[in-house]
């Protein structure tokens, strides 16, 4: 398989991905809507009780945007890991399609078809992101970071999503059906809950608060939220790096595993 | 692949689902530039032995060569040279037809600037040209299966395994398709079909291979294959569904055809029809003909006495037997 071929084949698959997505637009509003409902819910019904109570508040009016600032880092994860879930959906569906023996039999790059979808995945992340960070700004949210700084954030997430996607993937294609691939990634969104993703974990329990700091959710999310104060990315980047290259690459691994193995429908 | 006699060399090929052995030793040659019919029941291992031929499914033992290139261990190769259209509609629904052809196209390395020209080409010849922008999902059933053919042909593969593909079309819809699986032929290009249908084989093969629990049983032209049953048969048609049971219960190896009313059994002489016609009742039989062999006798004189171990002069006594 000549490198051009790579090259072409994906970016076949990508735009077959982007028609799908232009016909199909539901799934991607969802899984936009999904991170912007959590942040009017956490801003506004918890968000002046917990603003109170990060550490440096002076309580009053001003909780409500403390921890609008706060949470917003937690957010875009959470925006990450929602398309995420979205993918692992998306290619359960398509997986039940004749099409995919069909490329089966042709001299193609043998994941060009999975490589489509993470592609697609990434462009759509990139567009829930700008839209899930105007809604922040539009809420209230001000940031001192300059554009370094929100490149390197950027890009983080990127890589992140990237990793989850290829996790994900990976869940659709070991998933029995379309139901079981929307219930297995869902931990994706639950595990940022026990992070320092919406509260500081020094005031979790013991136990509790070690798992917190050691699972990648947490370095991600204060990287994050380093960057997005301005205050550079922190002692934590690489590890948050290293977290997102180490889920990548065995996400990457497992899937094209199952791929290969897959029998013929 | 020009320069090679055989487009497909099968030998000793063995396949197992657990324990149903659906391939059992099969072997089989395709030359090249010709249609090759696998006919065979249901589970014959017609299917199997395509998928395996195209790559989707390794063989457990034998040697399977397609335009020259062993199918486990280059199977880049063989894809690169063929084209598979199967029982289930292999397309890609939320695409339009236009934009179906246009992903084949793409994904065959076709030189860019030939892709649209070629598209536009094989959507006229498919006759899909006014459906091209409308998804696929809308298509009916003889649309799908036209657009499924033309994501093949597009490709301009050398060999193309053809997997009843005309099941569940309507007459006209056949004819297309085999108009255009003829001029594929007439191109160059190899054909290895599966059907049940024996008026298909007869219409577009120029060799049958006849597969019965994943052995070959009988391999020919059409014509020597039907020589192989020499009498042909007798078919009786009858006016009402009563006299058809009535005379079925009584002719073990005749098979009736309800719907149509009539009865068909194989004809071994002049004494067999004497017979037959001393037991039939005037008023029942609206027609009675007697035909040369055709595939169906062969079919069922390959695939349904013979598996009952009958040796071949039982075949007629049993028919005397029971005109008698």
């Amino acid at each position: 398989m000549i490198a051009t071929f790579v090259l072409r084949d994906s970016a076949t698959m990508l735009r077959r991905q982007l028609l799908h997505l232009k016909r199909y637009p539901l799934l991607t509003i969802t899984v936009i809507g999904q991170p912007i409902l959590f942040l009017l819910l956490f801003v506004y019904v918890f968000g002046g009780t917990m603003g109170a109570g990060l550490p440096g508040s002076e309580g009053g009016a001003g909780s409500r945007t403390d921890y609008l600032v706060y949470i917003t880092p937690g957010i875009l994860i959470m925006t990450v890991a929602s398309v995420a879930v979205g993918s692992a959906i998306s290619v359960a569906i398509d997986m039940t399609g004749g099409i995919i023996g069909r490329f089966r039999t042709m001299d193609i790059s043998r994941v060009a078809v999975l490589t489509g979808h993470v592609l697609g995945a990434l462009l759509r992340t990139l567009l829930a992101l700008l839209v899930v960070i105007a809604f922040a700004f539009l809420l209230g949210y001000r940031s001192h970071a300059g554009l370094l700084d929100w490149s390197q954030a950027f890009g983080l997430l990127m890589l992140l999503a990237l990793a989850l996607t290829w996790l994900a993937v990976g869940l659709g294609l070991a998933a029995d059906g379309i139901e079981t691939a929307s219930n297995t990634p869902m931990f994706l969104i639950i595990l940022p809950l026990v992070s320092s993703a919406y509260v500081p974990t020094d005031a979790m329990p013991a136990g509790l608060r070690q798992f917190a700091e050691y699972q990648p959710f947490t370095p991600i999310t204060d990287t994050i939220r380093a960057l997005a104060t301005g205050a550079g990315p922190g002692a934590d980047l690489w590890v948050a790096v290293a977290w997102c290259v180490l889920i990548g690459l065995a996400g990457y691994r497992w899937s094209r595993r199952l791929f290969l193995r897959m029998p013929a429908k | 692949m020009s320069t090679r006699a055989f487009a497909i060399e099968i030998d000793g090929l063995h396949k197992s689902y657990g324990d149903v052995h659906v391939l059992d030793g099969l072997d089989l040659r395709v030359a090249a530039g010709t249609v090759h019919a696998l006919l065979g029941p249901n589970g014959a291992g017609k299917t199997t032995t395509v998928n395996i031929c195209s790559t989707l499914v390794e063989p457990d033992a034998g040697k399977v060569l397609v335009a020259g290139h062993d199918v486990r261990r280059a199977a880049d190769h063989v894809r690169r040279v063929i084209g598979v259209t199967g029982q289930f509609s292999a397309i890609d629904q939320v695409l339009t037809g236009r934009e179906n052809l246009r992903l084949m196209a793409d994904l065959a390395h076709i030189d860019r600037r030939r892709v649209v020209p070629a598209v536009d080409a094989m959507l006229e010849r498919l006759g899909l040209t006014e459906a091209a922008d409308r998804q696929a999902q809308t298509y009916s059933g003889g649309m799908q299966r036209r657009l499924d053919l033309a994501m093949t042909l597009v490709a301009r593969p050398r060999l193309i395994f053809l997997d009843e593909p005309t099941t569940g079309l309507d007459p006209r819809s056949r004819r297309e398709l085999w108009t255009i699986v003829r001029e594929q032929v007439a191109d160059g290009v190899t054909v290895l079909l599966t059907t049940q249908y024996l008026d298909e084989a007869d219409a577009l093969a120029d060799r049958i291979a006849v597969l019965d629990s994943g052995r070959l049983v009988a391999s020919g032209a059409p014509d020597e294959l039907k020589r192989q049953v020499p009498g042909g048969h007798v078919q009786v048609q009858f006016t009402d569904a009563g006299a058809l049971a009535a005379a079925a219960a009584d002719l073990p190896v005749a098979v009736a055809d309800p719907e149509s009313l009539t009865l068909r059994l194989p004809n071994d002489g002049i004494g067999t029809l004497r017979r037959l016609l001393e037991r039939l009742d005037d008023a029942s039989v609206a027609a009675l003909t007697v035909e040369g062999a055709d595939l169906d006798d062969v079919f069922l004189a390959l695939t349904g006495y013979r598996a009952d171990d009958a040796a071949d002069g039982a075949t007629d006594d049993a028919v005397l037997e029971a005109v008698r």
